[in-house]
């Protein structure tokens, strides 16, 4: 049976990347998955067994619902402000230009800077007393005074957000272009020939092109930003009075500060549950996305 | 023929080993400290470099991280197995530490030397049920700093008292236009606040805990979040207090921007030097104030002290290490950063020299250091706080249910 022998095979040249994964994939999770039902510490004893005692004082808590609802309102306002700047962009790349080569050079610099080096950044931008922020704003006569951006806790996230789009709008906006790149010229010259308006083309001619891809980018970026952690750690460090604390930095503190390892595991499940669920909806949509084009 | 090359050069290969071994009979030491101004990277770097031409059989990897990284990195090797064989660890850490079996007990080790030489207030830095793990290294609290030239200014002769004096010299300064908000603390969602708050709970005489329960909300604990509220919704306060660490304290500070603020030592001479600083030679240092009938003076005790880990394979070698950086030649030859653990030094004219003023204010403010509470729940307890003390500041509750919060979440 030579089906057989190449199916053995194939499974033979792949045992050493499956061994490699179990060990660095697999096995921390499971461990995971046995840790959040202990009460173990990070640190010292190993815990007992405690049942779903974690899962039910996790969600159960005050910190939990807000955390997840400050996360939430993180991802869903920087996640559509990248997609629709990116899309923006990618249509201005688009287009010919002189240094049109240089801008789509520079586009990609924020996405290349290290998070950390881009919260250290933005940072100084924010800062209340000698940041460029303040300056520009008081000098354009936008505002009267300094204000404090980090140290309010509605501006705090918002401050927040916008450096979290500086920094991620490019991916999206390469997507795009790459995706534009597609789009028929006779196709495009043809819609303008039969008076198509600019609305129109986006929405007849490029949009079926585009949507793919961006649903793409739109996973991509949804799970990342619900799992948000260093820019935030590194700007406010969930503070002021925890109204930028998502849950990741909860999970942080609860196994790592406090060094429960069992509650934090457990709060590390959960969100990874969700986001899991996230990624299942998103499936879901891309596979429809593609039958019906 | 080829065997015989082969084996000439497989002897040749073993002699090389063996060889190799008596050459590099060495030991490497991984150390962790903390990225700051007072002893910074180049200056333990400079530390450490003298005790491995003294001992050149040891050497020494140093790490450094920011103090917000320190506690979780040091727990985070552990948890994994180890990985430092000395760590810096901050006053609030050794009940924890040692509960954990972070840090290894060295009281035995401590010679009578030492515990004669060192000043009696810096100990409580490594100490937890009896026993000491570790050397003190920095010994540290925080000072009222004032910008001389503006209370000359506003017509105010001598820094203040009290806090309340404070406040009274603050408000004068603000009205007579000198200064919109005189006052800098370190108030961000951090252990910096938590500094400041419990200066102020030593003034106020308040506890932190009482039989093994919070007692913060009531007493000295709620007057001295009450201070914090009033100093700022009065305007008094610079109102990016809330976002500040230590350094941007410092940095207003020396822009000439703030009348007070408090801060650690090694703010006294960074704001005294010209290259760094606009009010240099304008700074003046006290100890932090007092309450009327409660406290002449109040202090939080700050320092930070250098253990050996539990997971460390060469603890012999790591104490020589931290008797090495806490010793009292190294201590005097740093001590305009941080000043010495050692008693003597402080009679030391090489040490005291140019800042007699800072030694003056340190000899009173060391002596009523207080410290955070000793718990193992200390990072719960001190996130709860910082919670607490950002809700009141903001108004989203009073102070007095903000800390009611806290002991609900303060994890004892």
């Amino acid at each position: 049976m030579p089906g057989t022998w190449i199916t053995t095979r194939a499974w033979l040249l792949m045992l050493p990347l499956l061994v490699v994964m179990i060990a660095v994939i697999g096995w921390p999770l499971v461990d995971t998955v046995r840790l959040s039902f202990t009460d173990a510490k990070l640190v010292g004893t190993a815990g007992g067994f405690v049942g779903l005692d974690n899962y039910a004082k996790m969600v159960g808590g005050s910190n939990f619902q807000r955390a997840l609802i400050t996360t939430t309102w993180f991802a869903v306002v920087s996640v559509a402000a990248e997609m629709v700047l990116g899309v923006l962009a990618a249509l201005l790349l688009n287009q010919q230009f002189r240094g049109r080569t240089a801008l789509r050079a520079l586009m990609i610099l924020p996405w290349a800077l290290p998070t950390v080096v881009n919260a250290t950044l933005w940072r100084l931008i924010y800062n209340p007393e000698y940041g460029a922020l303040n300056a520009a704003l008081t000098q354009l006569g936008l505002l009267d005074s300094y204000r404090s951006w980090l140290g309010e806790p509605g501006l705090a996230l918002a401050a927040l957000i916008v450096a979290d789009c500086w920094k991620n709008f490019p991916l999206v906006a390469l997507i795009a272009l790459a995706a534009l790149q597609a789009v028929p010229r006779d196709i495009a010259a043809a819609a303008l020939v039969d008076g198509a308006g600019p609305l129109n083309r986006f929405r007849y001619v490029i949009m079926p092109y585009l949507a793919g891809p961006l649903l793409v980018a739109l996973v991509l970026r949804t799970i990342e930003a619900f799992k948000v952690f260093d820019i935030i750690w590194v700007m406010t460090r969930g503070g002021p009075a925890n109204s930028t604390r998502t849950l990741s930095i909860l999970v942080y503190q609860e196994a790592f500060s406090f060094q429960r390892a069992g509650s934090g595991a457990s709060l590390a499940l959960i969100v990874t549950l969700l986001v899991t669920i996230l990624a299942v909806a998103y499936a879901a949509l891309l596979r429809k996305a593609a039958g019906a084009s | 023929m080829l065997k015989s090359t082969r084996n000439a050069l497989l002897g040749a290969a073993l002699v090389g080993i063996s060889f190799s071994d008596q050459a590099y009979a060495e030991t490497t030491l991984n150390a962790l400290f903390m990225a700051q101004a007072a002893y910074s990277e180049a200056d333990v770097r400079a530390m450490t470099e003298a005790f491995t031409k003294a001992n050149p059989d040891i050497k020494v990897n140093l790490e450094f991280v920011p103090y917000e990284g320190l506690h979780d990195k040091t727990v985070l090797a552990q948890g994994s197995g180890g990985g430092y064989d000395v760590v810096l660890f901050d006053v609030i850490w050794p009940a924890e530490y040692a509960t954990n079996k972070v840090l290894v007990d060295v009281t035995d080790r401590i010679t009578d030397e030492m515990k004669k030489g060192v000043l009696p207030g810096a100990w409580t830095t490594v100490e937890y049920d009896g026993k000491r793990y570790g050397m003190p290294w920095i010994l540290d609290t925080k000072y009222l700093f004032y910008n001389k030239e503006i209370l000359e200014k506003a017509g105010i002769t001598a820094p203040p008292k009290t806090w309340d004096e404070l406040a009274e010299q603050a408000k004068t300064i603000k009205d007579k236009g000198l200064l919109a908000t005189p006052i800098a603390w370190s108030w961000s969602q951090a252990e910096a606040a938590i500094c400041d708050y419990t200066t102020l709970v030593s003034a106020y005489g308040g506890k932190f805990i009482d039989g093994g329960k919070p007692a913060f909300t009531t007493g000295g604990g709620l007057d001295a979040l009450n201070y914090m509220v009033t100093s700022y919704t009065s305007g008094l306060t610079n109102p990016n207090s809330k976002e500040f660490l230590e350094e941007d304290v410092r940095k207003v500070f020396q822009n000439g921007e703030a009348a007070f603020a408090l801060n650690w030592t090694y703010m006294y001479n960074l704001a005294n030097d010209p290259k760094e600083s606009k009010v240099a030679g304008k700074v003046g240092v006290v100890p932090a104030p007092g309450v009327a009938g409660k406290s002449e003076v109040s202090a939080v005790n700050g320092s930070m002290g250098l253990g050996i880990t539990s997971t460390s394979q060469h603890p012999e070698e790591a104490w020589k290490y931290i008797v090495h950086m806490t010793s009292q030649p190294t201590q005097n030859a740093y001590a305009k950063l941080s000043l010495p653990i050692w008693a003597s030094s402080y009679e030391d004219a090489s040490v005291t020299k140019g800042q007699e003023e800072l030694i003056a204010a340190a000899k009173l403010g060391l002596a009523a250091m207080y410290p955070r509470p000793t718990t193992p729940k200390y990072q719960e307890l001190s996130t709860a706080l910082q919670q607490a003390i950002q809700e009141a500041l903001l108004g989203q509750t009073s102070a007095e249910d903000a800390l009611k919060t806290a002991a609900e979440n303060s994890g004892l």
